[in-house]
């Protein structure tokens, strides 16, 4: 079996800075990571591996940056081999663009049976890539996966839905896009790291994929991004005792009238 | 009377499409074009008068005993049909779970551009729908426009204001369902822990975090969620790493809006800010005079929650005895 996971080298937003005059958020200096819900995926198949022996595992990226480090980290958690796909355009690209580039990239890696990635992506946050790839595709999709397993050509998945799990089943080739609760991923061992070192990365610009220009232009214009007003009131409560803190506090509630009818 | 559609809207919960309503109204008012919802599933059709009702001027049902339960592909096929032959400027999607991938895979198809998650939508000058989503982890608003049409938003529940009903007339027209094939069998559901999802409903939100130590002590908050007829809620560690609850407050997990949400030993991550953004009132309750909630908070008191809570308790109590 050979499972696909897409990775994205994303912004880590908890390390975001925001230009507090302009409300304009820095970017451009913020460090880099692996998206987290990507990492589950990857930690999945990699589970699936330990129960499968003879699957491969690749990873695939479409980056318009250096995406080095996290690929060295993808294969030292276990991918067996990492499909860069590295062009300057992609920078612009919306979530059209990118699945239209992985689509192009999984045809050529072929014989691919189980697509994984992330529910969303820690960024930007869209959930979108996932559902066009299988759309394009025209493979089954699962999403909100939390308990994946496959048997023979089968994959069976327990979702999280608003108000019940769901299980599901499909036939492979299949698309799972999966959520947070699914594990816990492993941190990589000194050794697994050198180990990784070794494995192979295949790297690819635009022109290695038979891929229209115009399938790449962007359907959305994104017209500004800023960081929320915080319009709280910042009150500070203080006073002798715990009593006397909670006695202001509850006053203040009822005056603000949160409290009671 | 033939009226073209500028504005489709699709849910299939009956709730998000009302809320969804009263936007698309003015939006389809201001276009000067027709609004319409699409219902599938089996026996939803008694949803369409309701529908008219808050805004809509055409309600298309496409009923069958399959379609009780959401199955992508011929909900997927039933509104891509619809959609060539209305040719709407824009399709307001729920962003549920089982919605946001339809609305994503309906884009793809049509070659469109799709924005998810939208808190607010309006026109620009140049009438192009403009959607408003959280982004960069709750760090960041994104406005985003279309290039395309149809321009294709998913909503999620309780962003848009619930239009009030009216005395209206509209049309019910029965479409017929498409059978395409499921690729995915659904074998069997089981519900979630109900507390999760009442949490989106509460008034009042008594919520902790890593501050609390165990899992015994959660009642000293139940005793103050109760005085406020609320309920308890958490943030991501004490869902994911410790398992006290099956869901949480944050980006990720239920974004609320009650009246009044309290922070207990909760440390404010950028995510969960995110999910607790529409709150009239919050009050943060942390040992840290540092940590990060107490920018975000209207009432910040720096002490222990085993002291303060007990004696919130007794504080409430007394004052609204009174």
């Amino acid at each position: 079996m050979k499972i696909v996971v897409c990775l994205k080298q994303a912004v880590d937003v908890s390390q975001l800075k925001v230009d507090a005059a302009t409300r304009q958020l820095m970017t451009a200096s913020a460090p880099k990571k692996m998206s987290d819900f990507d990492k589950n995926a990857l930690e999945e198949a990699v589970r699936i591996k330990e129960k499968n022996p003879g699957t491969e595992i690749c990873t695939l990226t479409a980056t318009a940056e250096d995406a080095k480090t996290v690929i060295r980290e993808a294969l030292a958690i276990g991918a067996d081999k990492a499909y860069v796909v590295n062009d300057a355009i992609f920078k612009d690209l919306d979530t059209s663009g990118v699945a239209e580039v992985l689509t192009k990239a999984l045809d050529k890696i072929e014989d691919v049976n189980l697509i994984l990635c992330g529910e969303t992506s820690l960024d930007s946050f869209s959930g979108l890539v996932g559902p066009r790839l299988a759309e394009l595709r025209n493979i089954p999709l699962i999403t909100s996966t939390r308990k994946l397993s496959v048997e023979g050509d089968s994959i069976t998945a327990e979702r999280t839905l608003e108000e019940a799990y769901q299980t599901v089943q499909a036939k492979l080739p299949v698309l799972v896009a999966v959520t947070r609760e699914i594990n816990q991923p492993r941190i990589p061992s000194l050794m697994m790291i050198m180990r990784a070192s070794k494995k192979e990365i295949v790297n690819w610009t635009l022109t290695d994929l038979v891929l229209e220009k115009a399938k790449l232009a962007s359907r959305i214009e994104l017209l500004e991004v800023q960081a929320p007003k915080t319009e709280r009131k910042k009150i500070k409560i203080t006073g002798e005792t715990p009593q006397e803190i909670a006695e202001k506090l509850a006053k203040a509630l009822i005056q603000e009238g949160v409290v009671g009818r | 009377m033939s009226q073209d559609i500028g504005v489709l809207i699709f849910s299939e919960d009956p709730n998000l499409t009302v809320e969804m309503l009263g936007k698309g109204r003015e939006i389809a008012d201001k276009l000067q074009t027709g609004l319409a919802v699409l219902i599938i599933g089996s026996n939803v059709r008694q949803n369409a008068a309701e529908f008219v009702k808050h805004g809509a001027d055409k309600v298309y049902t496409a009923e069958s005993p399959e379609l009780e339960r959401f199955t992508p592909e011929p909900y997927l096929e039933t509104l891509y049909k619809l959609v060539l032959d209305l040719k709407p400027e824009m399709v307001l999607v729920g962003s549920t779970r089982n919605g946001k991938p339809v609305a994503a895979r309906l884009a793809m198809r049509l070659k469109a551009g799709c924005v998810p998650d939208c808190i607010s939508l309006a026109l620009d000058e140049q009438k192009r729908l403009v959607g408003e989503r959280i982004t960069y982890g709750g760090n960041a608003i994104a406005r985003i426009t279309f290039k395309t049409k149809p321009q294709i938003a998913t909503v999620p529940s309780r962003a848009l204001e619930k239009p009030a009903p009216d005395d209206r007339h509209g049309q019910i027209l029965r479409l017929d369902a498409e059978k395409s094939p499921s690729l995915v069998q659904i074998v069997s559901e089981k519900p979630l822990g109900t507390s999760s999802v009442r949490v989106e409903e509460a008034e009042a939100i008594v919520s902790c975090g890593r501050g609390l130590e165990k899992k015994e002590d959660l009642k000293l908050l139940d005793a103050v969620s109760k005085i406020l007829c609320g309920q308890v809620g958490c943030s991501r560690p004490l869902s994911e790493d410790r398992k006290w609850f099956s869901e949480w407050i944050g980006l990720s997990g239920h974004k609320v809006r009650p009246k009044l949400y309290i922070a207990c030993g909760i440390s404010g991550v950028i995510q969960h800010v995110a999910g607790i953004r529409d709150a009239k009132i919050v009050v943060a309750i942390n040992r840290d005079p540092e940590a990060p909630i107490f920018e975000v908070a209207d009432y910040s008191v720096v002490g222990d929650l085993y002291e303060i809570l007990p004696a919130l308790k007794e504080a409430l109590q007394k004052l609204l005895q009174q």
